[in-house]
């Protein structure tokens, strides 16, 4: 995890429209290293959006985003290395493996992982003995955790995550609560939405950004 | 090493492992390149000396068309599956990845026409001499069509049903191809010089490689900023 001068993330004023509906207008919020962000809201209120801005693959209606005390745009190649970001959809190719998923996305990310790398990662997202099966033949579950493995692979600093829990069984949960909570105490930061109740217990502060559907 | 050529390197042997995976992909533009040659007999009749007439035409228009027909594969499954927006996120020039899609994207679609092409031409009983100026201008075109292509299909990526608006899209812009690639085949079939339009094509080529990934990278950005 390469550390920035200041790795910290502002946001200021950001609003944004989704045809003439306004989602969310002068939204502030400033994210330190450490610090995990719980975006709220009901189904429509432009949590997606919001995180899919956070990424840079939307671009607001008004406001900034600011990485570091720099606008986005000004240090993109900095911000895109300290940025992990699992979507709806887990991004991986059905007929390969998670470890030559993993070993693209590492290597996408400017950080080539080796193949004992990647198969550690696997292993702790609960993964063992699935390296060299295609992806097709894992359950949701399964597929959704090689995604979230593949944060950690690509060291990135902050994570932006669109609803982590989606599909995973108990165990699975608490490896991502655990595994936001150590991010987190490592330093990291964590931008996530969820409709499920999150344990993050070891957790000192979760910012909470409430999002409204609006009329 | 450069962060962006290993970064190509893997994308680009991604790709070739996908399509190793699934080879029958691979194969329909083959087989529609192969079907409209070899309908053009049956329907024009056996006179050696028309078919002779028409093959530079002919071959060219079904090679044109049948990698029309494979472009949409470039990014539309990225673009369902994810992977389109992680590329988007990486801090490696987003232009080198795009030129390592389009690469492998020729290798798998591309070269093996330029391959079939000539048995396709004895076909349609195209004059022997005329066989250097069809693999050399096929090895010229079709990377430009390509690549031209990843343009089309980047801005059509993210619509349901972008098929017939890239059809619209790319005809215009591979008509200068066709009638250099065709030209310099026919050129060589009737026993006169064919270096111009190939030259031609290879300036065209040129233009592309240069212009295209850049171009195509800022249209996959329009698209997924909607």
């Amino acid at each position: 995890m390469t550390v920035a001068a200041d790795p910290r993330l502002e946001v200021r004023g950001l609003t944004a429209w989704r045809d003439d509906r306004e989602l969310f207008h002068a939204l502030s919020f400033t994210l330190e290293p450490g610090a995990i962000a719980h975006i709220e809201g009901p189904n429509g209120a432009g949590k997606t959006t919001l995180l899919r801005m956070l990424c840079g693959l939307l671009s607001p209606a008004a406001g900034e985003i600011l990485w570091a005390g720099q606008a986005m745009s000004r240090c993109a190649g900095d911000y895109a290395r300290a940025l992990g970001y699992v979507g709806h959809v887990d991004a991986l190719k059905l007929d390969l493996t998670p470890t030559e998923n993993l070993r693209v996305a590492s290597a996408l990310a400017g950080r080539p992982a080796s193949t004992a790398a990647v198969e550690a990662a696997l292993g702790y997202a609960g993964l063992r003995g699935f390296e060299d099966v295609p992806a097709r033949q894992l359950s949701a579950g399964q597929r959704r955790r090689a995604a979230l493995a593949r944060l950690q692979l690509q060291g990135a600093l902050l994570w932006v995550l669109d609803e982590p829990l989606t599909a995973l069984d108990v165990s699975g949960r608490a490896w991502v609560e655990a595994t936001i909570s150590d991010h987190a105490e490592a330093g990291g930061m964590v931008v996530l939405t969820t409709h499920q109740p999150m344990a993050l217990a070891r957790r000192r502060e979760v910012t909470r950004i409430a999002l409204e559907v609006a009329l | 090493m450069n962060p962006a050529v290993v970064a190509f390197v893997a994308l680009f042997r991604r790709d070739l492992l996908l399509a190793m995976r699934r080879r029958g992909d691979m194969a329909n533009p083959l087989i529609f390149f192969v079907m409209v040659v070899s309908i053009f007999p049956l329907a024009l009749g056996g006179d050696p000396r028309l078919l002779a007439a028409v093959a530079p035409g002919v071959v060219w228009v079904a090679a044109l068309l049948a990698a029309l027909m494979s472009m949409d594969a470039l990014f539309r499954e990225d673009f369902a599956d994810g992977s389109l927006e992680q590329m988007l996120l990486s801090p490696c020039p987003h232009s080198v990845l795009v030129g390592a899609r389009v690469l492998a994207h020729w290798l798998l679609t591309g070269l093996p026409l330029v391959l079939l092409a000539p048995l396709l031409a004895l076909l349609l009983n195209l004059p022997t001499e005329a066989m250097p100026a069809l693999l050399l201008s096929l090895l010229l075109g079709t990377p430009v069509l390509s690549l031209v292509g990843a343009i089309g299909v980047a801005l059509t990526v993210g619509l349901r049903r972008g098929g017939m608006l890239l059809a619209l899209l790319m005809l215009p812009l591979y008509i200068p191809v066709l009638i250099f690639g065709a030209g310099a085949v026919e050129y060589a079939a009737s026993g006169q010089p064919w270096t111009a339009p190939v030259l031609f094509l290879a300036a065209i080529l040129a233009l592309a490689v240069t212009l295209a990934p850049p171009a195509a990278a800022a249209a996959l950005r329009v698209t997924m900023g909607e």
